[in-house]
């Protein structure tokens, strides 16, 4: 069986355009170099047909940046994207184009994904009526229809996105999304601004489309138990990297990495009792200088010398089991 | 003693071609210093338009059109223009659910800060910055220092809520309204974010309204908490409490279809119907068309009445939570 997708050791790094003045400051030493952010580093991922992967990490760790770069939406630095085994860049136009469209993004910040002035009929309609998903005649019936899913009331469809709920905004980008009919869907922190009933309602759509349509998913989320719910697979990144990946059976009853043993430790429960928050051990690691060897080697409190030091490579621990961790070897 | 924050009776309402509809009414909810009350409820629910009623920041054509809002016992509605502003911001702060709406997409974050700290506060360019900084640090921004220099879109989704929660914390406040500020945000960073709320509360005397659909922080964080439903609050009590034995049928299904309670990869267990839409409100109890204990006495609109040391909103309560 071939891959829906598979990421080949992408790296992103963002930087800040300076000046003249500034570039010419720095070169005769006057000033520290541009920061440079490494949002994504030397990150390689494979997801099968039909397959949810779930993502997971702290926040500013690049899994949105993962997400974009997939989608498209932006330039990898270094590294390839292969759809199906190809990339994109070697389709002729139409084909790239239709391939494209059936990887759809749903963005983590509904707001700024909406355009402000635009009606829901014209932000979850104009795609498929440009792509000939639906006909002008009827297609106040089809966005209905992808309003009514998504647990939109469809009378709602000549308003504005400020008109609605934060978790409404959230779900248009979702109904706008499967308006496309697309048979790829990355969900970045999808069901993050929805109360736990229709959360429930967005999660059973999205198994249901699995099931009908053999949707694949990337699934990003900081929420463990809606990742262990819906994922087959789970990847877990740390600063730009995967420091672990495992099938969801695996990952859960037996992290490798001590960053993903730290993280399932810190799962929120219901019990009813007044917790004292604590914060994290050690310091929070920045993207803009990242520490050496081990990212994770400032907070983990099985840290060695040669953790410092060393890069740990992503290895086989087990069946379907890959961790980044000395202790490994 | 005054409570920090009392409000009675609040009603906001907004006039559409489709005429009048009610977004929230009858809200009522009092909280003293340093108590944390979770506000919990389905998404469309009016969380979020309770939270800028409070503010008075509700937009237009929306309007708050009854009720008192007695911040230290100083109706909020009766100040003027310019002495409200005066509070806002500096006595009360509200973290928006939607970062965007509190930073400027052209302005650097190091203006928009300090930009916060001297419209309530005569001190020097420098002071104001440090000030900046450390809140960035506290929320748990890496390198605070070069971040300040950045614009909103370098950062990632998460930042940017906690530049928002850092801003809010700026003129430590006596009262934070905070929406859905830490939905983006990851365990361990939430814990940080929650760690230092429990502080201020503690500490600080701040009290704080936590809207949230999370009921697991409102588990960890809340002493009370108020669950709305279709603009009214359902139930209202100690959390503990409320979380062990929900009483009103909405509380009880919430709490049934949370991921935890259900069998991975399975569909998870929902509430029946669908969320009822402010325009076309059912009539008696809002719940009732998706309510499985309703009767013929639902048909009429059920008040809001204290029912063993909470307030239930519900003529048929839960008598034994179906949760546990
Ligand atoms: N300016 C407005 N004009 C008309 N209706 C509005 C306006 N603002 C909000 N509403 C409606 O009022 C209801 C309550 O909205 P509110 O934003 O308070 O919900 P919420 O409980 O915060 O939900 P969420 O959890 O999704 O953020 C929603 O049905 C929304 O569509
Ligand atoms: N356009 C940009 N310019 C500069 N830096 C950026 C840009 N976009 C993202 N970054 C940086 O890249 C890093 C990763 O960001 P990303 O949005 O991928 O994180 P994330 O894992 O999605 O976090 P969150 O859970 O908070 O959404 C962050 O340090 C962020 O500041
Ligand atoms: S490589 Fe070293 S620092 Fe990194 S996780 Fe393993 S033990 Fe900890
Ligand atoms: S009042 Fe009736 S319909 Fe409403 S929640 Fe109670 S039992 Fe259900
Ligand atoms: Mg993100
Ligand atoms: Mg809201």
């Amino acid at each position: 069986m071939s891959n829906r997708l598979e990421v080949r050791s992408v790296s992103k790094r963002f930087s800040r355009k300076c000046g003249l003045v500034e570039r010419g400051a720095e070169f005769m030493g006057l000033k520290a170099p541009n920061p440079v952010v490494r949002a994504l580093d030397d990150v390689s991922l494979t997801v099968a047909e039909g397959e949810v992967v779930g993502i997971v990490g702290e926040s500013g760790c690049g899994k949105s940046t993962l997400g974009r770069v997939v989608a498209g939406l932006l330039q990898a630095s270094e590294g390839t994207v292969l759809f199906r085994d190809k990339r994109l860049q070697d389709l002729p136009g139409e084909d790239a184009e239709a391939a494209r469209l059936k990887v759809q993004m749903i963005f983590q910040d509904p707001s700024s994904s909406l355009n402000p002035r635009q009606r829901v009929r014209e932000i979850i309609g104009a795609a498929p009526l440009h792509h000939g998903l639906t006909t002008a005649r009827e297609l106040d019936d089809y966005v209905s229809q992808q309003m009514a899913r998504a647990g939109l009331d469809p009378s709602m469809a000549s308003r504005f996105p400020h008109q609605f709920s934060g978790g409404q905004r959230q779900r248009i980008g979702i109904a706008r999304a499967l308006a496309v009919q697309p048979d790829m869907l990355i969900c970045d922190e999808s069901v993050a601004a929805l109360d736990v009933s229709i959360q429930a309602q967005i999660l059973n759509l999205f198994l249901d489309l699995r099931k009908q349509l053999d949707l694949t998913y990337i699934f990003i989320s900081h929420d463990l138990s809606v990742v262990e719910h819906i994922s087959d697979r789970v990847v877990v990144m740390y600063l730009g990297r995967v420091v672990e990946e495992a099938t969801v059976e695996e990952l859960f009853s037996h992290p490798n990495h001590p960053y993903t043993r730290a993280l399932l430790q810190e799962r929120p429960s219901l019990d009813p009792v007044q917790r004292s928050f604590s914060a994290i051990e050690g310091e929070i690691p920045s993207p803009l200088s990242p520490p050496s060897g081990c990212h994770f080697h400032p907070r983990c409190p099985l840290a060695m010398d040669r953790c410092r030091i060393e890069r740990p490579e992503l290895r086989t621990v087990g069946s379907r089991h890959k961790s980044a961790c000395h202790l490994n070897d | 003693m005054t409570a920090m924050l009392e409000i009675r009776s609040l009603k906001t309402e907004v006039v559409t071609s489709e005429g009048r509809v009610t977004l929230i009414d009858d809200i009522n909810l009092e909280l003293a210093a340093g108590e944390v009350m979770g506000l919990v409820g389905e998404s469309g629910s009016g969380k979020s338009v309770t939270g800028l009623s409070i503010m008075g920041l509700i937009d237009k054509p929306a309007q708050v059109t009854g009720g008192q809002v007695l911040f230290k016992g100083k109706d909020l509605r009766n100040l003027s223009e310019r002495e409200i502003r005066s509070v806002r911001g500096n006595r009360i702060a509200m973290i928006f659910q939607d970062p965007m709406s509190t930073l400027n997409p052209v302005l650097r974050i190091d203006t928009q800060m300090m930009e916060v700290v001297h419209a309530h506060e005569k001190i020097s360019k420098q002071a104001a910055r440090e000030r900046a900084r450390d809140a960035l640090g506290m929320v748990g921004i890496p390198s605070p220092e070069e971040r300040l220099s950045a614009y909103p879109h370098q950062f990632s989704g998460g930042m940017r809520q906690r530049v928002a929660i850092a801003i809010a914390l700026l003129m430590s406040p006596d009262l934070i309204i905070a929406d859905e500020p830490t939905t983006a945000l990851d365990v361990t960073i939430q814990a940080q974010i929650l760690s230092i709320v429990q502080k201020l509360a503690r500490d600080k005397g701040t009290a704080l309204i936590w809207i949230t659909h999370d009921l697991s922080v409102v588990a960890g964080l809340a002493e009370k908490v108020s669950v709305m439903y279709a603009g009214r609050i359902a139930e209202q009590g100690k959390t503990a409490d409320l979380l062990r034995r929900p009483m009103h049928p909405y509380t009880n299904g919430l709490i049934a279809s949370l991921p935890a309670h259900n069998q991975r990869g399975s569909r998870l267990k929902q509430i029946s119907g669908t969320t009822p839409s402010v325009a076309n409100m059912p009539k008696g109890c809002a719940f009732h068309p998706r309510c499985a204990s309703a009767t013929q006495l639902c048909l009429s609109p059920p008040q809001l009445e204290p029912v063993e040391g909470r307030l239930l909103r519900c003529f048929h309560p839960v008598m034994e939570g179906a949760s546990s």
